[in-house]
């Protein structure tokens, strides 16, 4: 740790931390980031450029970072890419590599993308791989992807847990630097619930990198203990280190992220890695302080070349020199500051360039750098830097009175720090839709009108200096916490600290003015956007930042131009004559700073993805080998193999034994809607297309529910409990959505009826017995109720006990059989399903599935709503026209099927195929046409929408929606598939038993 | 995720709400005189303004009530919500 202080800054000295970068074996401090740990041992490469494979050092210190972007490697599963080395923490054994290289940092066969860069402008992509079209996504864009990468992400399932959580309180302070304290301080005292986070380790924000201020007489330091004791002895107040408020959402929703293990050698495995706040806050204090601009001069992307701001941190926290020999470009006086604090911690300063137009009273810093000693050259500007892989030298220019640059010396050194001035962090009050003004005195944007009930404190709204920032937090903390009916909170506090100036101008150094930009002066380090890009974009004629954003992509992607988005305005507003005001702002987007899928996703994954609903017979069709499928969050038993079968073989032996013998189907995932009160008749007449008054007791119908625009929604049994009781069925799908559609009526439409409904689907199981032995095994499980012909004809309903538990036996059937479907409370479900089971044992019982059901309904033309139906199909179009009751003056979907649109000839119905060949089996979906080999587009005259092979029948059977399809019964049409065009006969829909004999036995 | 206030519940979170599309479309009638263009109307014909919204929503995750609102199409904000039956006047005095 050549590079590391004798003394000083937040490490611990004594704890030394052993970690690799790209193999290599290195020592850090415990408190130290990988960061500086890398710059203490002298490392200043680590990634190489995005677009350039320009090689990069680090930049900032912080959140800011754009070029030390890393992977760190837990092990194959635990591989996370993108991390910005200044704000992973180091901890013993840490494997980091560096991205974008190969084969190594020092060595990347990609870095000849720069010799070529004058032909890779801005739009290159765009403009040059656009033929052939059909190209783009098979070659180039993964080409491109692959040579333009980030970090690769791990393969394998993530093992690690992810937790989330709600939480509300009256104000959220969003970080803790000196404002965010003092606001948290003041907030509380009155006695609100507050919450106060902020994405470092440590509390404290810049206040960690001062080196001699004082807070209430005691150092920063003390004083940021003392705080923190405070407020975390107040029960009221939650203090979230390592917590990253990255979006601002409607109604005072900010999302945290919270990282928990990713600081620890060994994390303890009951512990989540992520924790996800989704906070409800009554007032927000954005204390999101500023981040430093970088200046803009050829080669100030060289490893070595940092923000003044991060050197001075990594001095005064980390104990670190960035280099031995340093020299300062200053755009702001913050640099001075810097300076002092380089020089204090042993590096030697061999210049400070200051780059702004001389005339301007000296501040604080630069009075200090005098009185110092400092070698300070007024109106510089560097011309290049010398050094490839780190810097070894910066040429500078010295600026005449007549504007022009007269190049002046080259000094060597091995480090360049810069400051182009601060900027505000307004990304959360941005995304709260919060407008902004320019601060012309500031050169940078600040907070203006808030749309959210949030407030900004210290420099997040601009307010300079340390004791001033302080003060501000506490009248804005106290404000926040009145405002949230807390008043009465209140702080007062002092402070003393060197307080350079943090105010620059946006944009380029003089000698970047030109017509013609030097190269590779960059703007916009992660996405390699250079001054040149800009000028070359607005040229092309872009005018709009946002246009220019898009088209150089700067201020896009992870970073969203935190140390970029000004200087590119900056630029862009001298270029076109434009004040930065006029030239306006890019949008700020979520996250702030990335954020992991896992902390989004949580618990919900694998089992947890979704609610399963089981039947009541799973358990025993899982013991017997069942196949499942899913319908909906329904996890239904599609067929059930017996002794190696396949699907065909299983579904054709299901389906001829419910018409030879008998069947039992698990039914219990239909919906079921109980309809209650004197006016349940008329309400199911004016909701069902049928006619309800005239149904008896003890007696159900088939019923057809339309959309007020006249399309079939939904269809089911209905039985008749009592005179102002009904038992509705809906399909299993469709459950949820024909109650809400029955409540809209009922609340909003119908005001007159008394009617009350509440579903009931999940308080009767349904096991459905079908076949011509249906009522000999339901005889062996009933006393009281008589199956016979003449007392429970078909669609009759009686009352009584099936193997003794209280039942609703309905005569219905969706097999074309003698049927029964008998319903009992849910929890008999399973018993009631193994007692049918034991029962039809002599008669050779043959449970079936979902499939063998499709089939036996579709040989019967009975329709699925959602299958044979896709919501342009009118009852008649579906053949149910029947079902319309025809007296009724109204109900809903009448005058919408009454349209002549709807009437008029032509339109898509629904019919039977049948394929010349009885072995081919048509696929559902395939389009008919009426003639075959038409030239392409061929006319498409509808398609099929059920289609199966019928072992009853011994041939494919199939339904279709075919244009005037009725009119053309016994015609040959074709169904249009790749291998050629399937000459089929339209037929009825009814395959089997056109007469319903074997339904009324 | 918004907060959105039930009049039968008070504030509760928008994962418990379902949108219902512009509120006040009476449902004719009397299908024996409703015309083509009642129909058309009634149907598919729907405002989209930029502003002020009169929009009907559901408590489907919580007391299951139908009521209305007056959202702010440009800033997501409600204005006020009402029980079904009312029509507060619009801020402003618009329709």
């Amino acid at each position: 740790m050549k590079a590391r202080t004798t003394a000083g800054g937040r490490v611990e000295r004594a704890k030394k931390v052993r970690f690799t970068f790209d193999g290599r074996a290195y020592e850090g401090l415990a408190g130290d980031t990988l960061a500086s740990a890398l710059l203490a041992n002298g490392v200043h490469l680590v990634g190489r450029s995005f677009k350039y494979h320009r090689p990069r050092g680090v930049l900032g210190a912080g959140a800011e970072e754009p070029n030390a972007l890393i992977t760190v490697i837990r092990d194959e599963a635990r591989r996370t890419p993108n991390l910005r080395a200044t704000q992973v923490e180091l901890y013993d054994g840490l494997v980091a590599e560096s991205q974008n290289r190969w084969p190594s940092l020092e060595f990347d066969v990609g870095a000849i993308n720069s010799v070529f860069s004058p032909m890779l402008p801005a739009g290159f992509y765009n403009k040059t791989f656009m033929w052939p079209r059909s190209w783009w996504f098979k070659v180039y864009e993964p080409k491109i992807r692959a040579a333009a990468g980030l970090g690769v992400a791990a393969t394998l399932p993530d093992p690690d847990t992810y937790a989330q959580q709600f939480v509300h309180c009256e104000v959220l302070v969003v970080g803790a630097g000196p404002a965010g304290l003092t606001a948290a301080l003041s907030a509380a005292s009155s006695g609100a619930r507050v919450i106060l986070c902020d994405e470092q380790s440590e509390m404290g924000g810049s206040l960690l990198s001062e080196r001699n201020a004082t807070i209430e007489g005691v150092p920063a330091s003390e004083w940021i203990a003392k705080t923190l004791e405070t407020l975390s002895a107040n029960p009221r107040v939650r203090v979230l280190p390592r917590t990253t408020a990255f979006g601002y959402f409607p109604h005072n929703n900010i999302g945290l992220s919270e990282r928990i293990t990713d600081h620890l050698a060994s994390p303890p495995t009951h512990l989540p890695r992520e924790r996800l706040w989704q906070v409800r806050a009554t007032e927000v204090v954005l204390a999101t302080g500023g981040i430093e601009r970088p200046l803009i001069f050829p080669g100030n992307d060289r490893p070595g070349v940092m923000l003044a701001s991060a050197a001075r941190t990594y001095a005064n926290r980390y104990g670190v020199r960035v280099g031995e020999r340093i020299a300062v470009l200053a755009g702001c006086d913050a640099a001075f500051e810097a300076a002092l604090d380089l020089s204090a911690a042993g590096s030697t300063i061999a210049v400070i360039a200051d780059a702004r137009p001389a005339g301007s009273v000296d501040g604080p810093g630069i009075l200090a750098a005098k009185a110092a000693g400092l070698r300070i050259l007024p109106n510089a500007t560097a011309l290049g830097v010398t050094g490839k892989l780190r810097v070894t030298g910066v040429l500078l220019g010295i600026v005449g009175a007549d504007g022009q640059v007269v190049s002046g010396e080259t000094i060597a050194c091995d480090a360049i720090v810069m400051s182009g001035g601060y900027t505000p962090s307004v990304h959360l009050h941005s995304q709260s839709r919060g407008k902004l003004s320019f601060d012309e005195a500031l050169g940078a944007f600040v907070p203006s009108t808030t749309a959210e009930r949030t407030r900004s404190a210290g420099f997040g709204r601009g307010v300079s200096g340390l004791m001033a920032a302080l003060q501000d937090g506490a009248i804005i903390g106290a404000e926040a916490a009145a405002a949230a009916g807390f008043a009465g909170g209140s702080l007062t506090v002092t402070a003393q600290a060197l307080d350079a100036a943090l105010s620059g101008s946006p944009g380029a150094l003089p000698q970047l003015a030109g017509p013609i930009p030097p190269a590779k002066a960059f703007i916009d380090f992660q996405n390699d956007v250079t001054t040149r890009d800009i000028a070359l974009a607005q040229r092309e004629g872009f005018e709009s930042i946002e246009h220019i954003k898009r088209y150089t992509t700067t201020g896009m992607a992870t970073d969203q131009g935190k140390t970029s988005g000004l200087n590119a305005l900056g630029i862009v507003a001298d270029s076109s004559n434009r004040r930065i005001a006029e030239v306006g702002l890019t949008t700020y987007r979520m996250p702030y700073t990335p954020v992991t899928f896992g902390a989004f996703a949580g618990p919900a994954r694998g089992d947890q993805f979704d609610p399963v609903r089981r039947t009541p017979s799973h358990e025993w069709a899982v013991a017997r080998g069942g196949v499942f499928e899913d319908v909906g969050n329904w996890k239904r038993t599609r067929f059930f193999p017996v002794g190696g079968e396949d699907m065909h073989a299983a579904v054709n032996r299901e389906c001829v034994a419910v018409r030879s013998s008998v069947g039992m189907f698990d039914a219990s995932t239909l919906g079921k809607i109980e309809v209650v009160g004197k006016d349940a008749a008329e309400f199911l007449n004016r909701f069902y297309v049928n006619n309800w008054s005239n149904l008896g007791v003890n007696r159900s119908r088939y019923g057809i529910l339309c959309r007020d625009d006249g399309f079939v929604y939904d269809d089911g049994v209905i039985v008749r409990l009592a005179e102002d009781r009904f038992h509705v069925t809906t399909t299993t799908g469709g459950a949820a959505r024909v109650f809400g559609m029955m409540e809209d009526y009922i609340q909003t439409e119908w005001h007159d009826l008394s009617v009350w409904i509440t579903s009931t689907s999940e308080q009767w199981s349904v096991v459905a017995v079908q076949g011509p032995k249906a009522r000999d095994v339901l005889a062996k499980l009933t006393t009281d109720i008589d199956l016979s012909a003449a007392a429970l004809p078909h669609m009759g309903v009686a009352r009584g006990h099936i193997g003794g538990v209280p039942t609703i036996l309905m005569r219905v059937s969706f097999t074309g059989e003698l049927g029964f479907e008998v319903n009992v409370p849910a929890e008999y479900g399973s018993a009631l399903w193994e007692a049918i089971y034991a029962a039809g044992q002599e008669f050779g019982i043959t449970p079936y599935g979902t499939e063998a059901m499709h089939v036996l309904r579709a040989e019967k033309g009975y329709i699925i709503v959602g299958q044979d139906t896709d919501g342009t199909l009118t009852p008649d179009d579906a053949g149910v026209a029947w079902a319309i009751g025809k007296t009724k003056r109204d109900f809903v979907g009448k005058s919408g099927m009454d349209r002549p649109a709807l009437k008029a000839p032509g339109r898509k119905q629904l019919v039977g195929l049948l394929t010349d060949d009885p072995s081919v089996v048509l696929e559902e979906g395939a389009q008919v046409v009426l003639t075959p080999n038409q030239p392409i587009p061929f006319k498409m005259v509808g398609h099929v929408t059920s289609s199966y092979f019928s072992a009853n029948l011994g041939r494919s059977i199939a339904m279709a929606v075919v244009a005037g399809g009725r009119a053309k019964m016994g015609e040959t049409i074709y169904v249009a598939m790749p291998g050629g065009d399937i000459p089929v006969k339209v037929v009825s829909t009814v395959f089997y038993d056109p007469q319903g004999a074997r339904l009324n036995v | 995720m918004l907060v959105i206030h039930c009049p039968y519940c008070g504030p509760r979170p928008e994962p418990e709400f379902a949108h219902g599309g512009q509120a006040h479309i009476a449902r004719p009638q009397d299908p024996t005189t409703t015309t083509e263009d009642d129909l058309l109307q009634f149907l598919y014909l729907r405002e989209n303004p930029r502003g002020l919204f009169r929009e009907r929503w559901r408590h489907a995750r919580g007391c299951g009530r139908f009521f209305n609102a007056i959202r702010d199409t440009t800033t997501d904000f409600f204005v006020t919500t009402y029980k079904v039956g009312e029509r507060p006047e619009l801020p402003g005095g618009a329709a």
